[in-house]
């Protein structure tokens, strides 16, 4: 353990521990823009600044380790007006669109500017105009709102393990973008949505048949249903209709999503979504409850089984379940039906 | 080299190269086997003698006679008057040995005799391109010393006794670094050069390793057997051909030789060298994008600790060292310890080069003990400023550094004074700038190289140096506004605050040292529109004065017709045409055109 004051207040810390990592168990709020826990930390925002009695410049929380007797100031004046004016800077190259940016109550920079106070840049020059682009089916980047904090580019390469994005050109000029400056669709992409989620403000947007607002949106956490993984997602829900998913924190899949999960919503809205069994009848489909449906299949099963042996009778699962799922429906088959003919779909 | 009566050396450095050296040379060769001297006369190419103001140099021994700005059409007469009789062609003679009647040897004159020549002592002396020579100058001893008497913690203790500094411009000592490497673990550790020379006018590890680059590889062979490393890599910028060259033919010849490769001097001792070329980003010379750049990735600055001692290319323990603190290194083994330590200061032994530009007569490399006066520099070395203007300021440390006054001439150069004075020792260029410079323009220069040069990686950085430059070209241009002067201080000190590596850390040292020093010239552009070094063409203005004689050369000689007026009456100038060129100032045979 490592003993260190933050803010005049004593207290301990197993080593190897960022000061940020200190100060968010200590509940102390320290701006990032930059950071995510998953990947390597970058510090390119400087926003997590914080004052280290005997250090000369202020240093980046987010990788900076706690050292025995460390003396941490986390929001002295130094530190405010150093975070205010990176506010300043980040947004005197920024379109300032809030009014009607979809990321409107869902952006860091925002929220950011809100609680520092910064209201504009007082700086008048160069700003960045990128062509919008729309060519992936998904999502759209605004490359003129980018903040170049990187998230994109860490998690497409560190977790997704894509690396279709890096940086491109230098200085005020740097920007983000795939292989050769192609537009998006022409790279490898695999749409997978992980950029999207993690970029802090609107410059990667999932393409919205809805609008809607942040603080219209009721947020209804489940497991995405397209195979056995079990991310957790957050169904984001307005007026009970889902406009947009969120990746959520879950135990499988740590905040990332694939194109189905991050994308793939719109079926649940869909007029025709079956939401009730239907039952061939006199050569029509008729809708019927499951209860009937149930006793079909069993009575069918049954009469087959009489009729023909057990062994002319199948199962045939689908990589959609979990493994718990898959398990009672071998089960099913074999202790229940009494075949070993089950088999899943995942092994074509 | 029986019947040789006679040597020419030639400076083979960049410099002289680009000014038509080879073609000289070449010109040369031919006279002398025209005239039947071949067997008598050698032609050998040097390194860098320093004197780049003077180039193309030639020097001719056994006399030891130094010719300066040699022409392809003197090579006939310094062939058939010096070679073939006898005679020294005085007119070409490099004027600082010049006396009354009297010739003194280069190194009497005043621009050598305070220079002490450790780093660049064979620059000049020797041919770069044969390691025989090197070898006659007792190159490689020191390796050989280390490798067959000497532990490596016995190496790594005699250059931490020495004191050496990094030459790079941090002034990290030396010596510890290569203990913090020799002590970290690693299956392979790394011995790095940084030779990305990058700072505006700086060009001293250029002259080194075109002049003697066997030096810095027989260095870093010693860093390696010092810290347990194998594997050496000289990072060079693509735009040092020449050097380029030179290191390929040096280390091509130490292989040869047995000197690089396996089993050194039969010491069980294995290193070998390789080149990296850089593609031209400046933030390259930061010692973690480097390494970044050599791994193959975009060469961007990475987060400190771990340093790259403890974990550096590939994540091994790693040294990196500048072209510089290498050529020191032999001479430190070989004399020991108390020599080094008698030149320069106490807190940091030995001499630093720095490249002179700007408004000095003498612009070039030279080499002083640390310690030695800014005046000794700029005016004993230097020869003063040309054309008897007053000298104003002089900027060290490039991009990074700050301007320093006519007040602290007297101040002994050192890392710690020069940080003192808001600038910073860098790498050791060392520009020089009269009164007709404009500070505040001299600022917006060094951001402008900055915003270029920034990776973009860090948000103060990348976007507060493109702001600062904003306002620096606002308040050149004459736009300037109170508030300007404030918003430039605050960002500057947030920059330095808060920036990742040390470009941007010290980026903003150029305005915060001339707001210091120079804060009226500031005021002077933002409240009373006017330019005191009248230098920004937006804030000055041309005028015929009343007496104008109407000789109309100045008509002539405007490139944009501002100039208008009848013959033998007065002229005036158009300001809205007027592009400031200053070429009918110059033209006036009666003075009569004023700047204000």
């Amino acid at each position: 353990m490592v003993k260190i004051t933050i803010n005049g207040v004593k207290v301990e810390f197993p080593k190897k521990f960022t000061i940020l990592q200190a100060c968010r168990e200590l509940k102390i709020d320290i701006p990032t823009l930059c950071y995510d826990e998953r990947v390597k930390p970058q510090s390119t925002c400087r926003l997590c600044v914080v004052e280290v009695e005997g250090m000369r410049n202020l240093r980046p929380s987010c990788s900076t380790q706690i050292d025995e007797d460390m003396k941490i100031y986390t929001h002295s004046d130094r530190v405010i007006e150093a975070r205010k004016e990176i506010l300043r800077l980040l947004i005197a190259n920024h379109p300032l669109d809030c009014l009607t940016c979809e990321k409107a109550g869902d952006c860091k920079l925002q929220d950011y500017c809100y609680e520092y106070d910064v209201k504009e840049s007082g700086f008048v020059g160069a700003k960045k105009n990128y062509l919008i682009d729309d060519s992936n089916p998904f999502y759209i980047r605004d490359m003129s709102k980018c903040i170049m904090c990187g998230n994109c580019v860490r998690v497409c390469s560190e977790l997704q393990g894509k690396n279709i994005l890096g940086l491109i050109g230098r200085g005020f000029e740097t920007t983000v973008g795939a292989g050769f400056e192609t537009q998006i669709d022409y790279s490898a992409c695999v749409s997978c949505g992980n950029c999207v989620s993690v970029c802090p403000v609107g410059a990667i947007m999932p393409k919205s048949k809805e609008k809607f607002r942040r603080w219209e949106i009721e947020k209804v956490r489940t497991t995405c249903s397209y195979c056995g993984v079990g991310c957790q997602i957050d169904l984001l829900v307005k007026d009970d209709k889902v406009v947009g998913v969120d990746a959520a924190d879950g135990p499988s899949n740590e905040g990332l999503l694939c194109v189905k999960g991050k994308f793939g919503f719109d079926f649940i809205n869909h007029p025709d979504r079956l939401k009730k069994p239907l039952i061939r009848k006199k050569g029509e489909l008729v809708e019927s409850t499951w209860e009937e449906a149930y006793d079909l299949i069993a009575s069918k099963i049954n009469e087959t089984k009489k009729r023909h042996g057990v062994d002319t009778i199948a199962g045939f699962a689908s990589a959609r379940c979990s493994n718990e799922e898959n398990y009672l429906f071998q089960k099913l088959f074999r202790a229940g039906i009494g075949t070993n003919n089950v088999d899943h779909c995942a092994r074509l | 080299m029986d019947g040789i009566k006679s040597y020419v050396l030639i400076c083979g450095g960049a410099n002289c190269t680009s000014a038509h050296k080879d073609e000289i040379v070449k010109k040369m060769k031919g006279k002398i086997k025209e005239v039947g001297l071949k067997t008598e006369v050698q032609v050998l190419p040097k390194g860098c003698f320093g004197l780049c103001e003077e180039g193309p140099i030639f020097v001719v021994y056994p006399e030891g006679v130094f010719y300066s700005h040699v022409q392809a059409s003197d090579i006939n007469e310094i062939v058939v008057e010096h070679l073939l009789n006898g005679r020294i062609v005085d007119r070409l003679l490099y004027k600082g040995i010049v006396g009354k009647n009297i010739v003194t040897s280069l190194n009497d004159s005043k621009i050598y005799k305070k220079q002490t020549r450790i780093v660049l002592k064979n620059c000049g002396v020797i041919n770069p391109e044969n390691i025989d020579e090197y070898i006659a100058y007792d190159g490689y001893m020191a390796l050989g010393k280390v490798l067959t008497e000497m532990t490596s913690e016995e190496v790594v203790e005699v250059i931490r006794k020495s004191g050496l500094r990094g030459r790079g411009g941090g002034g990290f000592p030396t010596g510890l670094k290569w203990s913090f490497a020799a002590k970290a673990e690693g299956k392979q550790k790394y011995v790095l050069c940084n030779a990305d020379e990058g700072d505006p006018g700086a060009f001293m590890d250029r002259s080194v390793l075109e002049g003697d680059p066997h030096s810095v590889i027989e260095a870093m062979a010693i860093a390696g057997y010092a810290i347990g490393g194998s594997q050496g890599y000289i990072y060079i910028r693509a735009e040092y051909p020449l050097a380029i060259k030179r290191l390929e033919i040096a280390i091509e010849q130490a292989r040869e030789y047995g000197l690089l490769g396996e089993n050194i001097f039969d010491s069980g001792f294995n290193f070998d060298v390789e080149l990296r070329l850089g593609a031209g980003a400046f933030i390259c010379g930061e010692e973690t994008a480097l390494i970044a750049s050599i791994e193959g990735e975009r060469g961007m600055p990475r987060n400190k600790p771990p340093f790259p001692a403890i974990k550096g290319l590939w994540g091994m323990p790693t040294i990196l060292n500048n072209v510089e603190t290498y050529a020191n290194i032999s001479q430190i083994i070989l004399k020991g310890v108390d020599w080094f330590r008698s030149i320069g200061t106490e807190k940091s032994p030995g001499t630093k080069v720095f490249a002179l530009g700007g408004k000095i007569s003498n612009t070039g490399l030279v080499e002083i003990p640390i310690g030695t006066k800014l005046r000794e520099i700029i005016f004993d070395i230097g020869g003063g400023i040309p054309n008897g203007k007053e000298f104003k300021a002089v900027q060290t440390g490039g991009p990074s550094g700050g301007c320093i006054t006519s007040d602290h001439l007297d101040v002994e150069i050192d890392y710690e004074t020069l940080i003192e004075l808001g600038s910073m020792m860098g790498s050791g260029g060392m520009i020089v700038m009269d009164e007709d410079n404009c500070m505040v323009d001299i600022a917006r220069f060094f951001l402008d190289f900055t915003v270029d040069e920034s990776c973009g990686k860090c948000t103060p950085c990348r976007e507060g140096t493109k702001r600062m430059l904003e306002i620096l070209e606002k308040i050149t241009t004459g736009n300037g506004e109170a508030e300007d002067l404030v918003k430039l201080e605050r960002l500057a000190y947030v920059i330095k605050d808060t920036s990742l590596c040390g470009l941007g850390q010290t980026a903003p040292n150029p305005v915060l040292s001339t707001l210091k020093y120079y804060e009226d010239e500031y005021k002077a552009h933002v409240f009373e529109n006017r330019c005191p070094a009248g230098y920004c063409h937006e804030l000055i203005q041309y005028f015929v004065a009343d007496d104008c004689k109407g000789c109309s050369k100045c008509v002539s000689v405007c490139p944009v017709g501002a100039i208008s007026g009848v013959i033998k009456q007065q002229h005036t100038i158009d300001d809205d045409k007027c592009i400031k060129c200053g070429e009918c100032l110059e033209i006036c045979p009666f003075d009569i055109i004023i700047k204000k």
